[in-house]
């Protein structure tokens, strides 16, 4: 059969190549001018409307203690840089808040797999689980001062308590959505037990999980600013819901403002910066993001 | 045919590479206990090419996953000779690896140390024609690649059996076709048994050394042909059409009785 078998053999290898190279389309990257057109530009014209409308604004409600115009407001970013403090009270709610949602991630991750691939535990604690999400973490804030004193252990339960839900149910959902085809591939290649876990649910579940995280350190920003607003304290250090606190002690319309759009940009360019670019590469490796 | 019958010779200690002893399997249904296969009995020798044939509701699956270990027969018993690999219709393969990540996967939970598995995943990688092929995404590739990269992953478990389940069936046909050629060249090259599902009477023919036609409701085996047709075969081949006429009547006889009553 050796020798008779070349001939078609070769045949199939070469009809193959054509095949391969007919079936597949090379993809490029996008023109830069593209991405500014449809990427960047059009954020950039929604800012200037809602610069726009509020500068029209300003004149109508004429009353700088009820609407500060966008000149007081950025003189207060002058003012604050100045001083030197800006950059604390970003950094301080910043650092507060990633570090917290360290935690939760650390806590969620292992409790979200446990209620996912564990009926019981699914049973018992699934539906709590999924009640904490709708429940406002804010409402931690007062029980928790209570029982640890007004110090920044009180940010962190709260931020525990608004984003480990998120984070587990993320998983859960991730895992729930995991295609069977892959449980079966995975088991015949050896896969069960730990090692099914680690190689395939896990990464199987990746888009749910990420999903989670981003809703997850939504909530933690979140649960943390309502924290920094209610539980003022001296010992509390500095922070954006501080900044606004300081604002609303010295009559500022101005400095509330810019506490309110700093705690909205931080929370944005969080999501920019990590979260998104971690989504868009989890979906497009797995060819799920389509290219628009 | 040299290579084929010098592994089977050096592998002649070892009886068969899956052995079926009066399997039978129910599952529960709404009226009762249904059963799904009958009293199979069937032995694959090693490095034979085997395919079972039938049309909806034979248990061609069933049958396979119990095969596989994915599932335990109701009654009866089931051996083979080591974990077999299985190759299902859709290609399986993990979307957050690449081609080459995926056959080491397969590698890996194996035990393949890890400086070894690269230069296997290549060497599969060349075995399917998919040279070049390690670090691309399965989304960029064909259909036709992936069922490749998929039997390569199938056979990185050097297994003795390889499970088929009717993996060429969501391809079209011309891609089909080169795969029935690769196919056979890589059994041959390799010398692993291959239990083939399939309901293409033309597909069972030109593939196997023997074919076994299954019944349904529940699956009986009905028949079974031995071809003799030498390979490399074609499907558009006289006595492979001539053969495969004589099986789809037989099979079209099995599937008129269920329309009787």
């Amino acid at each position: 059969m050796a020798s008779t078998e070349t001939t078609p053999a070769q045949d199939a290898g070469s009809v193959e190549a054509g095949l391969d190279a007919l079936e597949t389309t090379a993809t490029g990257r996008t023109p830069f001018s593209q991405t500014f057109k449809n990427k960047i530009l059009p954020p950039i014209i929604a800012i200037a409307v809602v610069l726009v409308a509020w500068s029209l604004l300003y004149p109508v409600v004429d009353d700088p203690s009820k609407l500060p115009s966008p000149g007081d407001v950025w003189g207060e970013v002058e003012d604050q840089w100045l001083k030197g403090t800006l950059l604390d009270y970003i950094w301080g709610s910043v650092s507060r808040g990633l570090l917290g949602f360290l935690l939760a991630l650390a806590i969620g991750t292992p409790l979200g797999l446990l209620v996912a691939r564990v009926k019981f535990v699914r049973a018992a604690f699934g539906p709590i689980l999924s009640g904490l999400q709708s429940l406002p973490s804010v409402a931690w804030v007062a029980p928790a001062v209570i029982w640890l004193g007004l110090n920044n252990s009180v940010m962190f339960t709260v931020i525990l308590l608004g984003a480990v839900p998120s984070i587990a149910n993320g998983l859960v959902s991730g895992v729930d959505q995991v295609p069977p085809l892959f449980l079966r591939a995975g088991r015949t290649l050896g896969a069960t037990g730990l090692r099914g876990t680690w190689h395939i649910v896990m990464p199987a579940a990746l888009p749910g999980y990420v999903a989670g995280l981003k809703q997850g350190w939504a909530f933690s920003w979140r649960s943390l600013m309502a924290a920094e607003i209610i539980a003022q304290s001296p010992d509390m250090g500095m922070g954006l819901g501080q900044l606004l606190e300081v604002g609303r002690t010295n009559s500022s319309m101005a400095t509330v403002f810019l506490a309110i759009l700093l705690i909205l940009f931080v929370g944005i360019a969080i999501d920019l910066l990590i979260f998104s670019p971690l989504e868009r590469w989890v979906l497009r490796s797995r060819g799920l993001l389509v290219k628009s | 045919m040299a290579t084929t019958t010098t592994l089977a010779k050096a592998e002649e200690s070892v009886e068969y590479a899956a052995r079926l002893e009066h399997v039978s399997k129910s599952f529960a249904g709404p009226g009762g206990q249904q059963l799904v296969l009958d009293d199979i009995s069937l032995d694959v020798a090693p490095g034979e090419f085997v395919t079972l044939l039938g049309a909806s509701g034979c248990g061609k699956s069933t049958l396979l996953n119990l095969v596989a270990g994915l599932d335990k027969p109701t009654v009866g018993s089931i051996a083979t000779d080591g974990r077999p690999a299985l190759m299902f219709q859709e290609h399986a393969l993990f979307p957050w690896l690449t081609a080459g990540k995926n056959i080491e996967l397969a590698l890996k939970l194996r035990g393949v140390v890890k400086n070894e598995r690269r230069d296997k995943a290549e060497h599969l990688l060349e075995l399917v024609r998919l040279k070049g092929a390690y670090g691309k995404r399965v989304h960029e590739l064909s259909g036709g690649m992936r069922q490749r990269v998929a039997l390569a992953r199938a056979l990185a478990q050097e297994s003795n059996l390889l499970l088929m389940d009717e993996p060429f069936a969501a391809l079209d046909a011309i891609t089909r076709d080169v795969l029935h050629d690769e196919l056979t060249r890589i059994w041959a090259e390799t010398g692993v048994s291959v239990l083939f599902v399939t309901h293409n009477v033309r597909e069972a023919v030109r593939l196997a050394q023997r074919v076994i036609l299954l019944s349904s409701r529940p699956g009986r085996i009905a028949r079974e042909w031995t071809v003799g047709i030498p390979q490399p075969r074609r499907i558009e081949d006289a006595p492979v059409a001539e053969l495969s006429l004589e099986i789809t009547d037989v099979l079209r006889g099995e599937i008129r009785r269920h329309g009787q009553h």
